[in-house]
C-alpha cells in the first residue's frame, strides 16, 4: 500500500468504467473502489478474482443435510426405536420419506446462513463496524477510484482528468 | 454501454426526469421526513387492534382453550386458519425477491423491499399461532430435540407439525438475513445523509459499515444470487410442509395429493393480492408513484391473474378427483362445502378467488388502480375463507355422523385474529417510516437501462453519459480553499437573483425557510442576506444555483442539493 494515495470521483457508472478500463491499461494498480450501487462488469475490468462465496454455501449446504441425516437416524432409529403410528422403524431408508423434509430444510439452513455469516466475516461487515468510504456521496451517486502514488502524482492526476473524472483529490494515508 | 441495452418495446420502470440522486433523495424523504397526523391515527388504531389481541391471547393461555369456540369434532379452526393464511401472505415476499431474481425480472426492484418485510412481518403472525393454540404452550420447547433429563426423550420425526416448526424457522430466518444483507447498502445511504447524530448513530449501527467496495459488491451480488436460489425452493417447501398437515391425514377433503402444489399457488395468489393492497397505498403516501408505476400494478395483477387460474383449476380438479375416485366419503365431502351448512363460505371462496381475478384479463381493468385495490382485498377475503373451508368443512362432517356437529368462533378466536392484524400493520407502519422502502441500489442500477430519462436520451439518439475531460476537477483537499473575494461574491449574487427571482418586502411576506429541512436558523440569517426569503424563490434552485450558492455561502458544499431543498420548498409552497 502506497502511504500517499488519489481519490478520483466520478459521477456516471460508465464514464467510471470506462476510467478503470484506461488506467489499468496505463498499468496502475487501483486499489479500490467505491460505488454506491453494483456496476456490473467492474469487477472483471479491475481484474479482481471471482468470489468462492457459493462454494461455501454448497459445502454447507452438504454439511446440513449429513446433521439432519445423522441426527434423525440417531434419534429415530438407534435411540428409541418406537412404533409411531405403525411406521417402519427398523432402518432409515424405510421410514426415509418421512425424514426428507427435515433433511432439505437443514440443508437450506445451513447453506443459506453459514454462507452469510462467512460473507460478513470476510467482507469485515458487523454491527459496530465503523464506515470506511472515503465520502459520504459515494453511497449516493458518486464513485471514487483509490491509486496508490508512487512518485508519479502529476501525470496519474493528467490521465485521471483525461478519464472524466469531476474531482480528483491527493492525500496521505 | 452495451449492457445498458433494452428493447424499445419495454416501457420505463421509472418514470421522470431522475438520476441517481434523485433516487436517493426520493427513497430516502419518508425516512427523514417527520410522521404526519394520518400517520400517527393509523399508527394508533393498529397499536389498539394489537393490544386487544394481546388481551385475548393472555386470556386465552392463563384461561384455556376452551374459550375458543373449538369442539371435539372440529379442534382447528381460525387458529390454524389463520395460520395458513398469514403464512401464504408471507410467499410472495419471498416470491417477488428470489424467483423474480432469478428469471432477472427488472419490475422487482421497486417491489421487493416492501414484499420481503410484508414477509417477515407475517411470518411472524403466522408463527404466533402455532404456539398459542397449544393446550399447554409453556411445554413448547419440547418440540425441539434438545438433550434432556428424561433419559433424553426426543421429538417424533414423522409429524409434519414438527416439520412445520423446521419449515417456519427456518423461512424465517433465511428472510430475514436475505432481507437484511439487501438493506445494508440503503441503510448506509440513509446514514451518509444523516444530520442529526442519533440518526448517524443508528443508521451506522443497522448498516454494518457497509462501504461499498468492488469486492463487496461483487461477494453481494453473488450472496444474493444463492441466497434466491436457495430460497425459491424454500418458499416452495414451506407451503408444501404446510399443506402436508392436512394432505398427510386420513380425513376425507383433507388426504390429496394436489395439495402441496396447490398450497403454494395459493400463496403467492393471496401474497400478491397483500403486496398489491400495501403498495397501492405506500406509493402514493411515501409519494413513490415514479417508482412504483401503473406498470407495476399491472404486472402483479397479471401474477394474481395467473395464480387465481391455477387455483381455480385445483378446485376443478379436486371436485373431479372426488367424483372419479368412487369413495363415497371424499364424494360426500365435497356434496357437503358445496350445499352443507357451511355453503355459504364455499361460494365466497369460489367467487373471490375464481371470478374474480378473471376479469384482469380486460387491460382496462389490471391497469387501473380503484380497481386492484379493491380485487386485492376481495382475494385475501377468499383465500382466508380457502383455508376455513378446507379445515372445518372437512371436519364437521367425516366418517362418524354420530360426530357430526358445527363450528362457530368465539370473540377471543376473532379477537386474536384481529389482534394479528394490529400487529402486522404496527410493524409495517413502523417498517415504512423507518426503513428505505425501495431498494435504492438495486433501482439505480436499473436506471440506465429502465428510466424514463435514459430511455429518452437513447431514444433521441443521443449518449446517456459523457466523458468531460479536465473539466470541474477542484484541486487537492491538502490545498488551501481559495477565498472569493467580493467583487466575484457580489456578481455572482446577483446571478442567483436573476434566476431565482427577487424578494420584494412591499408585496409579499418572508417565510418561514427554517421549515426546510437542512435549513437552520444560521442558514435562513445567510440565505436572507443573499436576498432569499420565500419558498417559491428556494423552489426555483437547480444545481447550477446549488453550486452558485455553495459558493458564496462557503459552507456545507452540497447539502442543499443532497438535502432537496427545492423539491422540499416546492412541497412547502404548495401547501400553503
Amino acid at each position: 500500500m502506497a502511504s500517499k494515495v488519489i481519490h478520483a470521483y466520478y459521477d456516471d457508472d460508465d464514464v467510471l468504467m470506462h476510467a478503470v478500463k484506461k488506467v489499468k491499461a496505463a498499468n496502475h494498480h487501483i486499489e479500490e473502489v467505491y460505488c454506491p450501487f453494483p456496476v456490473h462488469g467492474l469487477d472483471k475490468a479491475m481484474g479482481l478474482a471471482p468470489t468462492r462465496i457459493a462454494i461455501t454455501s454448497f459445502m454447507y449446504g452438504c454439511l446440513g443435510l449429513i446433521v439432519a441425516i445423522v441426527m434423525m437416524n440417531y434419534i429415530m432409529i438407534t435411540d428409541w426405536p418406537q412404533d409411531i403410528g405403525g411406521k417402519p422403524s427398523f432402518s432409515y431408508m424405510e421410514n426415509m420419506p418421512a425424514f426428507v423434509p427435515i433433511m432439505f430444510e437443514m440443508t437450506v439452513f445451513f447453506a443459506a446462513h453459514l454462507m452469510v455469516i462467512t460473507f460478513y466475516l470476510r467482507s469485515r461487515l458487523w454491527p459496530f463496524k465503523k464506515a470506511e468510504n472515503p465520502d459520504v456521496r459515494t453511497t449516493d451517486d458518486h464513485f471514487v477510484m483509490e491509486i496508490g502514488i508512487h512518485d508519479n502524482e502529476a501525470a496519474l492526476k493528467e490521465l485521471l482528468s483525461d478519464t472524466g473524472a469531476v474531482e480528483i483529490n491527493s492525500l496521505e494515508k | 454501454m452495451a449492457s445498458h441495452y433494452e428493447a424499445p418495446i419495454r416501457k420505463p420502470l421509472v418514470l421522470g426526469d431522475k438520476g441517481y440522486h434523485d433516487v436517493s433523495v426520493d427513497i430516502a424523504a419518508p425516512v427523514e421526513r417527520r410522521a404526519n397526523k394520518q400517520w400517527w391515527i393509523v399508527f394508533s388504531i393498529a397499536l389498539a387492534a394489537f393490544l386487544w389481541g394481546i388481551g385475548c391471547i393472555v386470556y386465552t393461555i392463563s384461561t384455556g382453550i376452551g374459550t375458543w369456540g373449538l369442539n371435539k369434532t372440529v379442534g382447528w379452526a381460525w387458529d390454524i386458519t389463520n395460520f395458513v393464511w398469514w403464512v401464504g401472505i408471507g410467499h410472495a415476499g419471498t416470491l417477488i425477491s428470489a424467483v423474480l431474481l432469478l428469471f432477472r425480472q427488472k419490475w422487482r426492484m421497486a417491489i421487493n423491499r416492501s414484499a420481503e418485510a410484508m414477509t417477515i412481518f407475517s411470518v411472524i403472525q403466522a408463527g404466533l399461532f402455532p404456539i398459542i393454540h397449544m393446550g399447554r404452550p409453556w411445554l413448547g420447547y419440547w418440540v425441539l430435540p434438545i438433550p434432556n433429563q428424561f433419559g433424553s426423550l426426543w421429538v417424533n420425526f414423522n409429524s409434519p407439525l414438527l416439520w412445520d416448526v423446521f419449515a417456519i424457522s427456518t423461512y424465517l430466518s433465511v428472510s430475514l438475513v436475505f432481507w437484511w444483507t439487501g438493506l445494508l447498502p440503503d441503510f448506509a445511504m440513509i446514514r451518509d445523509r444523516a444530520v442529526k447524530p442519533f440518526q448517524k448513530k443508528i443508521y451506522s449501527l443497522v448498516s454494518f459499515g457497509w462501504t461499498g467496495r468492488a469486492k463487496d459488491w461483487q461477494r453481494f451480488e453473488e450472496v444474493s444470487l444463492v441466497l434466491a436460489g436457495l430460497a425459491t425452493p424454500l418458499v416452495l417447501s414451506v407451503h408444501t410442509i404446510v399443506s402436508f398437515d392436512f394432505a398427510t391425514s386420513v380425513i376425507p377433503g383433507w388426504h390429496t395429493t394436489i395439495f402441496p402444489p396447490y398450497f403454494v399457488a395459493g400463496a403467492i395468489f393471496s401474497g400478491f393480492a397483500m403486496v398489491q393492497t400495501l403498495l397501492i397505498i405506500m406509493r402514493k403516501v411515501c409519494r413513490l408513484e415514479a417508482y412504483i408505476t401503473v406498470q407495476h400494478i399491472e404486472l402483479m395483477n397479471i401474477v394474481i391473474m395467473i395464480t387465481g387460474s391455477i387455483v381455480g383449476c385445483a378446485y376443478i380438479t379436486e371436485l373431479f378427483i372426488a367424483w372419479y375416485s368412487g369413495v363415497e366419503y371424499e364424494q360426500y365431502a365435497f356434496l357437503n362445502r358445496a350445499t352443507g351448512p357451511y355453503w355459504w363460505s364455499y361460494l365466497l371462496m369460489m367467487s373471490c378467488n375464481v371470478l374474480s381475478p378473471q376479469i384482469m384479463w380486460f387491460k382496462k381493468i389490471r391497469t387501473s388502480i380503484v380497481v386492484s385495490f379493491i380485487i386485492s382485498i376481495v382475494v385475501n377475503i377468499g383465500m382466508w375463507f380457502e383455508r376455513f373451508v378446507i379445515i372445518v368443512t372437512s371436519l364437521h362432517r367425516d366418517y362418524l355422523p354420530s360426530s357430526w356437529t358445527m363450528f362457530s368462533p368465539t370473540f377471543v378466536d376473532i379477537g386474536i385474529f384481529i389482534g394479528t392484524i394490529g400487529f402486522f400493520f404496527t410493524l409495517f407502519l413502523l417498517y415504512a417510516r423507518t426503513f428505505p422502502v425501495i431498494a435504492q441500489a438495486e433501482v439505480k442500477s436499473i436506471l440506465k437501462s429502465s428510466g424514463e430519462r435514459y430511455k429518452k436520451l437513447r431514444d433521441a439518439g443521443q449518449p446517456l453519459y459523457q466523458i468531460n475531460k479536465g473539466a470541474n476537477v477542484t484541486s487537492s483537499v491538502t490545498e488551501a480553499e481559495s477565498t472569493t473575494d467580493d467583487d466575484t461574491g457580489t456578481e455572482k449574487v446577483s446571478s442567483l437573483l436573476d434566476t431565482l427571482g427577487s424578494f420584494d418586502a412591499t408585496k409579499e411576506t418572508a417565510d418561514d425557510l427554517k421549515k426546510v429541512k437542512g435549513i437552520g436558523p444560521q442558514m435562513e440569517q445567510t440565505l436572507n442576506q443573499i436576498g432569499i426569503f420565500t419558498f417559491a424563490q428556494v423552489s426555483r434552485m437547480t444545481e447550477k444555483e446549488y453550486n452558485l450558492l455553495d459558493e458564496i455561502t462557503g459552507s456545507f458544499p452540497g447539502r442543499a442539493q443532497r438535502d432537496d431543498w427545492a423539491g422540499q420548498a416546492n412541497r412547502l409552497n404548495n401547501k400553503d
